[in-house]
This record gives C-alpha cells, sequence and structure tokens, in this order.
C-alpha cells in the first residue's frame, strides 16, 4: 500500500474540506478512489452512477495519463503518484429542437456545399428511405447528404461485398469499386453480392447489376484494375471516405498512404478464420494503420484466407461494420471508430476494444513525416511482384503431366503434401506423405532417405515456399509441383475434387 | 450569490456566440478564485475560448474535453485565478439551460448561457446548480466596468 496525491477539481473540494488535494493509500487508482469515497461519502454520487462504474462525465488522470489508456481502474500507483479527478463539460440546446429551415450546420466534410445545392428527395426516395428519414440523426438533410456523397471500395470480396450492399441500399450516390477478379464458385460461401449465374464473371459487373437492381440511383464506377502505386491517388482521390477490403498487405499499406496522403478516412476491416478486426484511419485525427503496424509481417507469417480459411458469416459482419461506420462518417454522427480497434471472435462471439494511439514516430503521419509519397509495396512488404518475381523460377518445379510421368515409373519420387490436415481430407494424392508447411522444419528428417522429393500444395505458392526450405538445408533432387493439385486435378486426374 | 462580469467578458462571449454560429460556442470564465465555498459574490475577470469537441451534433451540443480542463486549470496553477464557470450559446434557441445542460452539470461552477438568434447574439443568463442539486436556477448578475488605475 503506497499514498498517493489526489487531486479534486473546484466543484468537489467543498466535499473534503476545501482542499485542492487529499491524501490516499491504495495499490491501484480503483482502490485510491474507493477509499476517497469511503473517507467522504458525498463524492460518491458526483464520480459514480447507480451501478458503481465511473460516471461518464468524469475522466481519472495518473500523473499525466488517462487511466483510460492504462489499465483503467486496475492501474497500479506507485507512492508519490497523483491521481486527478477530473470533469467533462457538456450541455447543448434542448434537446426536441431543430435548427430553423435554411440554416443548416455545417459539416466537416467538405460535401456539404453540393448538398445544399442538390435537388430535395424526390417521391420515390422518400419512399425508399422513409426508415431512414425517420431518425432525426439522419433526415432529409442526412439523406441528401448520403445522396452527395462518394464511396470507393478497394477489394470486392468477403467484406466488400456486404458494405457495397448496404452502402447501395442505404443511398450513398456514387460507389466506386477496385477488383480485377473473376466470380469463383469458392467465393460464393460469403461473397453475397454474387450469384450461382456469376460464376466465370468479371466480378464488377456482377456486382454493378446487383447494386443497380438494388438501388438504381447508385452511381457504380468500375475500376477493374490492380490498385498500385501508379494509379492510386488518381483512383482515390475523387471519393469522400476509403472502405479497405483487401486480403493482402502490400494493397493494405498503399491503401493507408494515399488515403493519408489524401487526407480521407480509411474504414478498415480484415478477417482471418473467425477473428475480425475493424476501426476507422483517420491521420488528421487519430492513428493510421502505419501508426498501429509500422511494418508488415514477414511474408508467409500470416497466411491469406485462401491458405487458412475463413467463416463465411465473419466478413458479413466485419463489412457491415465498416459500412455502420462510413454511414456514420459521412452523416457525420456518432462516435466514429478513430483510434479504436475492434476485435471480434466469432467462436466466443465476443467484441473487444483495443486504444489506438498515433504514433508521434510515425514515418507518414507523425510529427517528422519521412514518407510524403507512395512506395513500392510489393516489395515493402517482402513479396516478389509478379512481373519481376526473380526467386518463382529460381524454385525447381515440375509440370503435372511430368510428376503424373514420374510416378508411373519405377522408383517414383517421395511426395509431400505441406497444405493443412483439412486440405488433405478434401483430396490429396495417392502415396503422398502429409507434413503440413508450418511443421517441415521440425519434421524434415523424414524426407532423408528419399532419392527425389516432389512437394505440391493447392496451388503451388506453399510448395514453393517449402522447396526453397528443402534446398536450403541440403536437399538437392526436389520440385515444386507447378500449380499445386489443382492444376494437376486440371491436366491429369479431372476425377480429383476440386476446392 | 450574485456574479459580476465586466463589460468586455460579455461582449467577448457574444463575439464568440456569433462566431460560430450556427453552432455553439463554449469556454471557461475565469477569475479569482473564490475558494471551495463560493462568498456572496463571485467575479468573472476573463474568459478563455475553448473548441466546441462535440463530434455529433455542434448546433445544439458542446462539449469540453476533461484534458482542455484540465490544461486550464494547470495553467491557473500558482495564480489567484481559477475557472468559475463556462459558457456556451444557444443558436436559435433562448438563454436557459436545457435538460441536457442540467443532466450535465456540476455544482459549485457558474454556467452563462447566451442566445443567438439568426447568428445576432441575444439574451444571456446565468445558472446555477441549487443545493439539492437537482434543478438549475438562474442567478443575479450585473455588469460592472473594471476599475481602470489612475494615470
Amino acid at each position: 500500500m503506497v499514498s498517493v496525491q489526489v487531486r479534486l477539481p473546484s466543484p468537489l473540494r467543498s466535499f473534503v474540506g476545501g482542499a485542492a488535494v487529499t491524501d490516499i493509500d491504495g495499490d491501484t487508482v480503483g482502490e485510491v478512489l474507493s477509499r476517497l469515497v469511503d473517507r467522504h461519502r458525498e463524492l460518491e454520487r458526483h464520480l459514480f452512477g447507480g451501478t458503481g462504474q465511473l460516471r461518464n462525465f468524469v475522466s481519472i488522470y495518473l500523473n499525466d495519463e488517462d487511466i483510460r489508456h492504462l489499465q483503467r481502474e486496475s492501474t497500479p500507483v506507485r507512492s508519490g503518484d497523483v491521481v486527478s479527478i477530473v470533469p467533462a463539460i457538456a450541455g447543448g440546446a434542448p434537446a426536441g429542437a431543430t435548427p430553423p429551415a435554411g440554416r443548416p450546420a455545417p459539416s466537416e466534410l467538405p460535401l456539404a456545399d453540393s448538398v445544399e445545392t442538390s435537388p430535395p428527395l424526390t417521391g420515390d426516395q422518400l419512399r425508399r428511405y422513409s426508415r431512414h428519414l425517420l431518425l432525426p440523426e439522419v433526415g432529409v438533410r442526412g439523406q441528401r447528404r448520403l445522396r452527395a456523397s462518394k464511396v470507393l471500395l478497394v477489394g470486392a470480396g468477403g467484406l466488400g461485398s456486404p458494405a457495397a450492399l448496404y452502402l447501395a441500399a442505404a443511398g450513398v450516390g456514387e460507389i466506386g469499386l477496385v477488383d480485377f477478379d473473376r466470380v469463383e464458385a469458392s467465393n460464393l460461401q460469403r461473397q453475397v453480392i454474387y450469384g450461382t449465374h456469376d460464376i466465370g464473371r468479371p466480378k464488377l459487373d456482377s456486382a454493378r447489376d446487383r447494386l443497380k437492381d438494388l438501388n438504381p440511383d447508385v452511381v457504380v464506377r468500375m475500376h477493374e484494375v490492380h490498385l498500385s502505386s501508379e494509379n492510386a491517388m488518381e483512383i482515390l482521390r475523387p471519393y469522400d471516405v476509403i472502405v479497405d477490403g483487401t486480403d493482402n498487405f502490400p494493397t493494405r499499406y498503399l491503401v493507408n498512404d494515399a488515403a493519408v496522403l489524401l487526407g480521407k478516412p480509411n474504414v478498415y476491416g480484415s478477417i482471418y478464420r473467425f477473428e475480425g478486426q475493424a476501426s476507422v484511419f483517420d491521420a488528421r485525427k487519430g492513428p493510421c494503420y502505419r501508426c498501429l503496424y509500422p511494418e508488415p509481417p514477414p511474408p508467409g507469417l500470416v497466411p491469406s484466407c485462401a491458405e487458412g480459411g475463413v467463416l463465411g458469416v465473419l466478413p458479413g459482419i466485419v463489412g457491415t461494420i465498416q459500412a455502420t461506420e462510413t454511414v456514420k462518417l459521412l452523416l457525420g454522427v456518432g462516435e466514429p471508430l478513430v483510434g479504436r480497434l475492434l476485435l471480434f471472435d466469432a467462436l466466443s462471439l465476443r467484441f473487444r476494444e483495443l486504444r489506438l494511439r498515433k504514433n508521434p514516430d510515425c514515418v507518414l503521419c507523425g510529427t517528422h513525416p519521412t514518407q510524403t509519397g507512395l512506395i513500392d509495396y510489393p516489395a515493402f512488404c517482402g513479396v516478389p511482384s509478379p512481373a519481376t518475381a526473380p526467386e518463382a523460377g529460381a524454385v525447381p518445379e515440375i509440370a503435372p503431366e511430368g510428376l503424373a510421368a514420374r510416378l508411373a515409373q519405377e522408383e517414383p519420387p517421395l511426395l509431400v503434401d505441406v497444405r493443412s490436415p483439412s486440405e488433405w481430407e478434401i483430396v490429396h494424392l495417392p502415396g503422398a506423405t502429409l507434413i503440413p508447411l508450418a511443421e517441415l522444419p521440425d519434421r524434415v528428417t523424414e524426407l532423408t532417405h528419399a532419392r527425389e522429393v516432389v512437394v505440391y500444395c493447392h496451388k503451388g505458392n506453399r510448395s514453393g515456399r517449402a522447396t526453397r526450405l528443402l534446398l536450403d538445408l541440403g536437399f538437392t533432387h526436389v520440385a515444386s509441383l507447378r500449380g499445386g493439385i489443382e492444376a494437376y486435378a486440371e491436366k491429369v486426374d479431372p476425377t480429383l475434387p476440386r476446392y | 450569490m450574485k456574479v459580476v462580469f465586466p463589460p468586455t467578458v460579455v461582449r467577448d462571449i457574444r463575439r464568440h456566440g456569433e462566431a460560430t454560429y450556427p453552432e455553439e460556442c463554449c469556454g471557461f470564465l475565469i477569475g479569482p478564485n473564490g475558494g471551495a465555498t463560493p462568498g456572496p459574490e463571485r467575479r468573472v475577470r476573463r474568459t478563455i475560448p475553448a473548441e466546441n469537441r462535440n463530434e455529433s451534433l455542434r448546433s445544439r451540443r458542446f462539449e469540453i474535453p476533461p484534458e482542455e480542463l484540465r490544461q486550464v486549470e494547470r495553467g491557473l496553477e500558482g495564480t489567484d485565478e481559477a475557472v468559475l464557470g463556462f459558457y456556451h450559446s444557444h443558436p436559435d434557441h433562448p438563454a436557459v439551460p436545457s435538460q441536457f445542460d442540467q443532466d450535465h452539470a456540476w455544482p459549485w461552477y457558474t454556467y452563462v448561457v447566451l442566445a443567438v438568434v439568426g447568428g445576432r447574439s441575444g439574451d444571456f443568463g446565468a445558472f446555477e446548480l441549487d443545493p439539492d442539486e437537482r434543478r438549475f436556477s438562474p442567478v443575479p448578475w450585473t455588469v460592472e466596468p473594471v476599475a481602470v488605475p489612475e494615470r
């Protein structure tokens, strides 16, 4: 138990005999406060609500730090610390009042002017958006504001699908989509904007049709390109809010950096297996993605959804959270997810929240930024870009047809499957041994007797890394199956299931 | 208790309210520290304008984060001055405290409300929480010139 000073604001001093500072013992901030209240009962109703929780309008500082940035009431205290009680001051005009017509509340977003000059809502729009218009926080003004706003979705996949649907339904005037994939059967488990009949179509064509059907008023801008340092600024520039629905680190850093440089909010979401994250990165008001992760993880450490799997509902939850934040930003209502990282775990069905702080040393948005433009993101993330991949060919590969021929001969090579056990269960090559990539370094001795090893995975990425590892460990006769078991099923054995 | 304002303070509050219209303005009332139990008269000496940090509806709400209050109080440490209260404006609404004002009020402080109608400042009122702390009551106030030292 140590003794700390508690500093009281003027309104509460009369309850402690007029003193500005009083000494209290305790081990944590919470203990100090409860002893303070025990000694001066009158303080209780000012500091704590009926539930025993600290009142919303009371902030507690330990020395210079708000305890919400520390361990809240369980923050330990040391001898000589100063605990300050600071009231937040708020108020305002009567709740039922509305500003008179013709005197709009100015907005933070530059689009307010275009709202004022835009035509009134049509009869069809009044009917369509009636449930929004009933909300005083939206109303006709807010709905016109949504109609005058422009949102860019980077990625029209698991996150982009629900986000685009809800933003179009909400009446966002212009929705831009960046994607260059085609719809595949394996997308439909979570990318709810597409239907079975869309398989094989360009994603943007299908998405545009669906969004126009949902809300014909929405203008859909299609950017059927790979977002890159060369085109990102130009593509992002016209939009008010950027929604990051990317599935890879180079593009995520690119989106973050371009949004920071252009001074636009970046509504971030990411998903992996059963867990999701969301935040709003707005460097003007809080941290950016680089403040959170100054550098990307080494390539291969964090598997993509294509490798690790993802619960189909999960992007629905995270993507709709992104849509919620986007609509709030456009309306200028509520408390945005700025400076907070929301973590969601579907298995335990729990939301958690982490406080994020702006990193003063952030190269992009810190006090002395050193990065003033876009960089080479594939290189930054250690991912060879497709055009310049020098290592791709550096690993010996074997074509599916070549492997089939070798397997038919005497002394066939030892086949090693480096995928996960759940993928192995779907399909594997006869005679293969399962050694998931992560276990390979520990189980490499199982391979030493083999004269020749062929490694395969789903599409050839993981087997390439496994082959590189084996070469580094001194194996000489080792090759990676080009295109993985997917290519083998396509070229050699059409009876194999594909996923 | 009576609150006394120099004309400069009234002028500054009016100007602030007109400048931020149609949003609410807000700020601090600063004056000699009368101690924990104020005497019969409270003299406001000057104001410190604050930025309205309400994120959602600044036309009808104001907010001064604790960190700002703390900074102002720190600046006054060691002087004879203290934060005596707060002022804010009601754009296009009368100069009476709202229920919201009352719900967020603290004892001891003086709250000044300024009506700004159509961009021009109007009525002006000073309020304090009753001793039972359930209701706001208007407190009498006057404007008195500051004593100008003789040349």
